[in-house]
């Protein structure tokens, strides 16, 4: 295991994971967070708030105009991975972890929470993954792998919580998980978990994470994705988040452990930062003895991406004002499917260039010390501490859920009467809380509560000594369950898929391998319902198998509407019947300027003949453009309908090294014609030597250009870099600093 | 419940606390509710809680639950099973791996009961 290294070029093999995994130990099990690098510096740049820099990544696209630095900002990164086949989100993962996520949570699949045990084996799930053994096992294996790769611990996260959350913990710990969410509030509220029975498992569960020094995230921000009018729950989302924290601190989690999942409530259009600021403001006053994590409010996410996005980046306005330890991304297509591969990189960018934009922010701002913000956060926190009296008052938290204190759509103290209400004798698990006996006993470490192990002669501090130590202590003693379901499980997958692991045929993939799901955009110019009975029909003339409308957005009641289809492609590709045209041969920046600053550069141009189209040259030479001009090459525009003798005649009386012609006419090859006739003209006037002849035009071939005597012709979608290289070498080549027909190592090129 | 907002009535008591005093008062409310759960979790057990502790002796997560509910079964749960697993595999002297499985199969139950039931 310790042997298998990735390599860059190569795509993550999961069959390889899978080998010996029985045996596979992770490396270690507690939480780590990014090392800061105060002052960094890197290109052209000192960054004020960012981390330690990682060995592998995919970089913002604007870097290329700054070295191809890739700056990563100092909170954790989360992003969320879990379609129902682990197997392929594992190469998602990777995919997160060179784009800079550095806290990959698995989602569990629909139902596991009121499932009596761990799950074991690797069946496919539904609207999560099913959280086993060996799936955990695999993935921590391959994140283990990958960050190497990146040169970054990842964090890897799932689920403790349902009627087996004990269980769940347990596993956890043995097998390298480094967060968890664990929130019993959760259980009681929205899986409908009697409220008894999640509190006394909570213990266990919290206990466990504390043992694994496994960083644990609540799960109060369900609440005002679940009430009706989210910016009034507000004092309730402290409440919640104080009952978990402090609980989880009294069972031993210490305090840089426990970490709140805060959601700004509300989303434009309401007036959101006016609401959603003094609330940050108000929780990180109240809790400031513990970790924050930030994410983006789910409850408003439409079908829009740009919208999603947007709401994430103002969001993440706020994280920066405020503070945020961790910052979560969602996915913006979560509003239309179960996330796909490139919306996680997506969302992990937004996270990324919105933070990197703000480095060094709260060095030019600050948060106004009076006046409305601190009225608001003042306002919130009272309403905090008044709801929490009240639970006192009515006999304590079970009373208070009783009475449906919690997710009320009103602003407490106000009440709407349309809380969630949970029994104290009621909801699944109600019946099974057993009062422990004088001589209960449990031989195990990190066990919660009353402990019995005197009366075999143990020691209370250390429990498992009476077996010889439990598995937390001896790895040997967990039993590792490979598989339980002869159909569903991950070998019958990946052998539905060989052909695509293997490499023999490729087709697209949006979630899991060989999906061949894509993804069409358009504006169709009719209303809404039109417009989506379109969408749907071009998509099956297109022969797309499945077609759905994702996305409708309208751009006029009547003028338009635009529509995002998804369908699948039928068929595959195979890699070799692909013609992969050579690479573009570039010079660097560093090589163009030096040398147009060491030899003068001088041209001439023009479009010659009855020509009068004037785009395609300046493209070709305006600095604004990214033109020849760029890199100090000295430009004479001739203008368009030159004739050839004048371009010529320019040429000598301007003593150009070069002359660049535009042709973009070429019935009865008059593009040609006109080039073989400015080289006999340079011949004739005896500067055919000095000066390098060029010509460009959408209908130029370079191996017919060269035919007729000039030294390159350039064709259909060249640029002023492919002009530049050309120029540089070819003056190298004259003076002999190149030898004849020699290259220079250009961008993206081996030595 | 439906109520109106009387949070100017009810804020009387708390709106001349400092920030600080306001911080504390919330935290020792909070404690207060918190505490009573505590309590509840060092002196109940449940079945999760217990397969957990059965997981950690390195029994298999296909036997943790059959343990339990043969414990249930025959109102052992307040002894816990871990200390009835241990108490069987001393008394038969084999592993406790070896215990978990028969007891999972249904043997060793009599023994149990006679051990937890009457009399230590």
């Amino acid at each position: 295991m310790a042997d298998m290294i990735l390599d860059r070029n190569e795509k993550l093999d999961v069959r390889e994971v899978l080998k010996d995994l029985d045996k596979y130990e992770p490396r270690r099990h507690n939480w780590t967070w990014r090392e800061p690098a105060p002052n960094l510096k890197m290109g052209p740049f000192e960054f004020h708030d960012m981390s330690k820099p990682l060995k592998n990544g995919v970089p913002l696209p604007p870097a290329k105009f700054f070295d191809d630095i890739d700056p990563q900002p100092l909170p954790v990164i989360t992003t969320e991975i879990a379609s129902g086949r682990f197997e392929d989100d594992i190469r998602r993962m990777r995919m997160a972890a060179w784009h800079g996520a550095d806290h990959i949570m698995v989602i569990r699949h629909m139902g596991q929470s009121h499932i009596d045990g761990l799950m074991e084996g690797t069946p496919q799930g539904i609207g999560g993954v099913p959280i086993t053994r060996k799936q955990v096992r695999a993935q921590r294996k391959a994140l283990d792998l990958i960050e190497d790769e990146v040169g970054r611990p990842l964090n890897y996260h799932s689920y403790v919580s349902g009627v087996a959350g004990p269980d769940v913990a347990v596993m956890f710990a043995e097998e390298g998980i480094n967060g968890a969410h664990q929130d019993p509030q959760y259980n009681v509220l929205y899986r409908d978990i009697n409220c008894v029975r999640s509190f006394v498992d909570a213990c266990e569960s919290k206990k466990i994470l504390e043992w694994a020094n496994i960083l644990q995230i609540d799960g109060a921000h369900n609440a005002n994705a679940t009430a009706r009018e989210a910016w009034k729950v507000m004092p309730e989302l402290i409440v919640q988040h104080a009952i978990n924290s402090l609980f989880s601190e009294k069972v031993g989690i210490k305090p840089e452990n426990i970490s709140l999942s805060t959601v700004p409530p509300d989303a434009a259009p309401a007036p959101a930062m006016y609401l959603d600021l003094p609330y940050a403001v108000a929780l990180r006053d109240i809790c400031d003895r513990y970790k924050m994590r930030a994410q983006q409010t789910t409850k408003y996410v439409c079908s829009s991406v740009r919208e999603a996005t947007v709401t994430h980046v103002m969001n993440m306005v706020i994280s920066k004002l405020t503070s945020a330890d961790i910052q979560s991304t969602i996915t913006p297509d979560e509003g239309r499917n179960v996330p796909w591969h490139i919306y996680n990189m997506e969302a992990i960018d937004n996270a990324k260039q919105a933070l990197v934009y703000m480095d060094g922010f709260n060095e030019l701002v600050e948060l106004k010390k009076d006046g409305p913000l601190r009225e608001m956060a003042r306002d919130i926190k009272e309403r905090a501490c008044l709801f929490m009296e009240e639970i006192v008052e009515v006999g304590g938290y079970f009373n208070a859920v009783e009475q449906g204190f919690f997710v009320d759509s009103a602003k407490y103290p106000a009440r709407n009467g349309d809380g969630i209400a949970r029994k104290i004798k009621g909801g699944v698990g109600y019946g099974f809380i057993f009062p422990r006996e004088e001589d209960y006993m449990a031989p195990v470490t990190a066990h919660f509560g009353y402990n019995n192990v005197e009366q075999y002669g143990g020691d209370p501090k250390n429990p498992s000594a009476l077996i010889g130590g439990c598995t937390f202590e001896d790895r040997s003693k967990i039993v590792y369950i490979d598989e339980l379901d002869e159909v569903d499980n991950v070998n019958v997958r990946l052998e539905k898929v060989k052909k695509y692991l293997d490499g023999k045929a490729i087709k697209p993939e949006m979630e899991w391998c060989g999906d061949g799901v894509v993804m069409l955009t358009m504006c169709v110019p009719t209303n809404v319902r039109t417009a989506e009975a379109t969408g749907l029909q071009i998509a099956e003339k297109l022969g797309l198998d499945k077609p759905e409308v994702i996305s409708k957005e309208i751009m006029h009641p009547a003028e338009g509407t635009r529509i995002e289809i998804k369908g699948k492609v039928t068929f595959d590709i195979d890699p070799d019947s692909l013609v992969l045209p050579p690479p573009p041969h570039h010079l660097s920046d560093e090589i163009l300027y030096k040398e147009f600053k060491d030899h003068h550069m001088s041209v001439v141009c023009g479009t010659v003949g009855d020509d009068e189209h004037s785009v395609g040259l300046r493209e070709i030479i305006n600095i604004k453009h990214g033109g020849i001009e760029k890199w100090g090459i000295e430009v004479n525009y001739l203008g368009t309908s030159v004739p050839v003798e004048k371009l010529v005649d320019a040429a000598v009386e301007l003593n150009a090294d070069a002359i660049l012609a535009s042709t973009i006419i070429s019935h009865d090859n008059i593009h040609y014609k006109s080039m073989k006739r400015i080289n006999e003209l340079a011949i004739e006037k005896g500067i055919r030597d000095k000066v390098i002849i060029c010509a460009g035009g959408t209908q130029v071939s370079p191996e017919d250009a060269r035919a007729t005597g000039i030294d390159e012709g350039f064709g259909r979608d060249s640029h002023g870099i492919d002009v530049a290289t050309f120029l540089c070498e070819e003056a190298m080549r004259r003076r002999g600093d190149l030898p004849e027909g020699g290259h220079l190592v250009g961008i993206d090129e081996d030595e | 419940m439906i109520r109106e907002d009387d949070f100017q009535e009810r804020r009387k008591h708390i709106a001349n606390l400092s920030d600080k005093e306001l911080y504390d008062r919330f935290w020792e409310m909070t404690a207060q509710v918190v505490d009573p759960l505590l309590e509840l979790g060092r002196k109940n057990t449940t079945p999760s809680v217990e397969r957990a502790v059965l997981l950690r002796m390195g029994v298999s997560s296909l036997d943790t639950q059959k343990i339990v509910e043969g414990a249930m079964d025959r109102g052992l749960m307040g002894h816990g099973t871990g200390n009835i697993l241990y108490k069987v595999s001393k008394a038969k002297n084999i592993s406790i791996r070896e215990t978990s499985e028969a007891m999972a199969r249904g043997e060793y139950w009599d023994d149990a009961v006679a051990m937890f039931k009457e009399g230590k």
